[in-house]
């Protein structure tokens, strides 16, 4: 049943679950989930500008996802508005401004579903190089500037306090998130992007002795579920991007079972025996 | 022979959407140096320590530190969410790796009682304080800047902590900026108070400054009875009725 598209599809799928993990846990962390909501559906206008445009899909969502992220992240820095009520302002109006775009463009032919919910089993060879070269980039960016994006997710003045600089770490984060929302189009869909941020990350939680290792268990509890979700998808004849969601979400149901707090104990004796 | 300064601010002020924070503030802290500022709400304690540390920029007047400065920072507000999972140890990290010992050494001095893998979230206001001044002292600072520290701390653990800070300078030799709303718990260790309502209120040893008048204004009667009565209630009716004589001509150079 291992079709070729199927381990395409896989690959895919497990080099988005990689990076998602640790950058999932920061947007836990700092509390950022409606704000990947936000990119994410802006990035469906991102795809209609691409296609009027007729440049590329992937790179134009990048940019365009930076760009809301930048001015975001200087619009909470600057501005007095109640940034709840903003991002859901912009979120939906994104949303909804990317749909409009799109049904004018009566010339193109879009596969709308696609984009909301994914195609994964559409990524083609050259996809998943881009993702893998994409995501272990993204983890060498992560690894380095560790120190300073976790102090400052604790205590933002603390960390500056100390002379680590929070800013370019914020930055690295923006932009690793517009990446990872650019190339996820296509594993989940735009509707469901932050879920695969999220629910590993959250999974993680109850098994993690600590930040690193649950940035390690959510990436692997991440390609967990996209193994599974597409083998059930392949299995029950489901849509794929849903399934890896919905998968996601078993193994979060898990973690909430006594079963997490042993296996995260067996962990802490298992460090202090070496 | 005075030892060149870790931290001066001079003249600095800063203005956020027309309003000055705090205004023409001047000091200095110099290495074995603690230096305390006190003053009601609002009036500019945390503002001028961050001047202090650079996490603002003065609108007016300078804030400079020396060069290569290792400096420590324990915050005023620091909450660990639950979606953190992280431990004493991995806590006291936070801004750098330390070896095995330091870890140990910062644990003895300021008498930890919890497991190093004990999860920080668990852990009680008191023991909370001084994980967060282990990991400042840990790394070896040469400027300590403590924000309220006893917060959360019963009377006798509040004693003991500005004990251990003042065991800490001596050990470390390190300058300290340290903000409290209480002056008599901090009167035996403190080098200089310095006094601050949006402004220096006046400055000086802290018998000199518990004498003043500026300081029995902005404080009340409770600042005459210091010595006899501890009471919890920092922040009263005096702090708020206007009746605040500003004295400009005690501001330090």
């Amino acid at each position: 049943m291992w079709d070729d598209f199927l381990i395409r599809a896989l690959f895919a799928g497990l080099g988005v679950a990689l990076i998602a993990g640790p950058l999932g846990c920061f947007v836990i962390w700092r509390r950022l989930a409606y704000f990947g909501d936000t990119l994410s559906h802006g990035a469906l206008l991102g795809v209609a500008l691409a296609l009027l445009f007729e440049v590329h899909v992937t790179a134009a969502v990048f940019v365009l996802s930076a760009l809301i992220a930048l001015s975001l992240l200087w619009l909470q820095r600057h501005a007095s508005i109640s940034s709840d009520a903003l991002l859901g302002l912009l979120s939906h109006s994104a949303l909804a401004i990317g749909l409009v775009v799109l049904a004018f463009m009566t010339w193109v032919r879009v596969d709308l579903l696609g984009l909301l919910f994914g195609d994964i089993l559409a990524v083609s060879w050259l996809d998943v190089g881009l993702i893998w070269f994409g995501a272990l980039a993204a983890l060498g960016f992560l690894g380095i500037m560790w120190t300073s994006l976790f102090a400052s997710t604790v205590n933002r003045e603390l960390a500056e306090a100390e002379g680590l600089k929070p800013e370019r770490a914020e930055l690295l984060l923006m932009l690793l998130l517009a990446a990872i929302i650019a190339v996820a189009i296509k594993i989940v869909g735009v509707l469901l992007i932050t879920s695969l941020l999220i629910i590993p990350a959250a999974a993680a939680r109850r098994f993690a002795p600590g930040p690193v290792w649950m940035a390690g268990l959510a990436s692997g509890l991440g390609m967990l579920a996209v193994t599974g979700g597409l083998l059930g998808s392949m299995t029950y004849d489901t849509p794929t991007g849903p399934s890896i969601v919905v998968m996601a979400l078993i193994l979060f149901l898990v973690s909430l079972t006594p079963i997490a707090s042993r296996i995260q104990h067996r962990i802490r004796h298992a460090k202090i025996a070496d | 022979m005075q030892p060149t300064p870790l931290v001066t601010l001079n003249q600095a002020g800063i203005q956020v959407s027309g309003k000055w924070l705090v205004k023409d503030v001047s000091f200095s802290v110099a290495p074995g140096e603690i230096v305390t500022l006190i003053g009601p709400n609002g009036s500019g304690k945390s503002t001028t320590a961050k001047l202090a540390l650079g996490i603002l920029k003065p609108s007016q007047g300078q804030a400079t530190r020396r060069a290569g400065l290792r400096v420590a920072y324990v915050p005023q507000q620091l909450a660990i969410d639950w979606t953190l999972p992280l431990n004493v140890s991995q806590f006291l990290q936070l801004t750098g790796a330390l070896s095995r010992e330091e870890i140990h050494d910062a644990v003895d001095a300021c008498g930890l009682q919890s497991p190093l893998d004990a999860e920080v979230r668990t852990l009680s206001g008191g023991e909370f304080q001084r994980v967060l001044l282990a990991r400042a002292i840990a790394k070896q600072p040469e400027l300590l800047v403590l924000d309220e520290p006893v917060q959360g701390v019963d009377f006798a653990g509040e004693n003991a902590l500005y004990q251990l800070i003042s065991e800490i300078r001596d050990a470390l030799n390190c300058g300290i900026l340290l903000i409290s709303h209480d002056l008599h718990v901090v009167m035996a260790q403190t080098d200089r108070v310095l006094c601050l309502n949006g402004h220096v209120c006046c400055s000086g040893t802290p018998t000199a400054v518990a004498a003043s008048e500026e300081f029995q204004t902005l404080f009340g009667l409770r600042a005459e009875n210091q010595l006899a009565v501890y009471t919890h209630h920092h922040d009263h009716e005096h702090a708020s009725t206007g009746a605040i004589q500003p004295c400009e001509d005690h501001h330090v150079g």
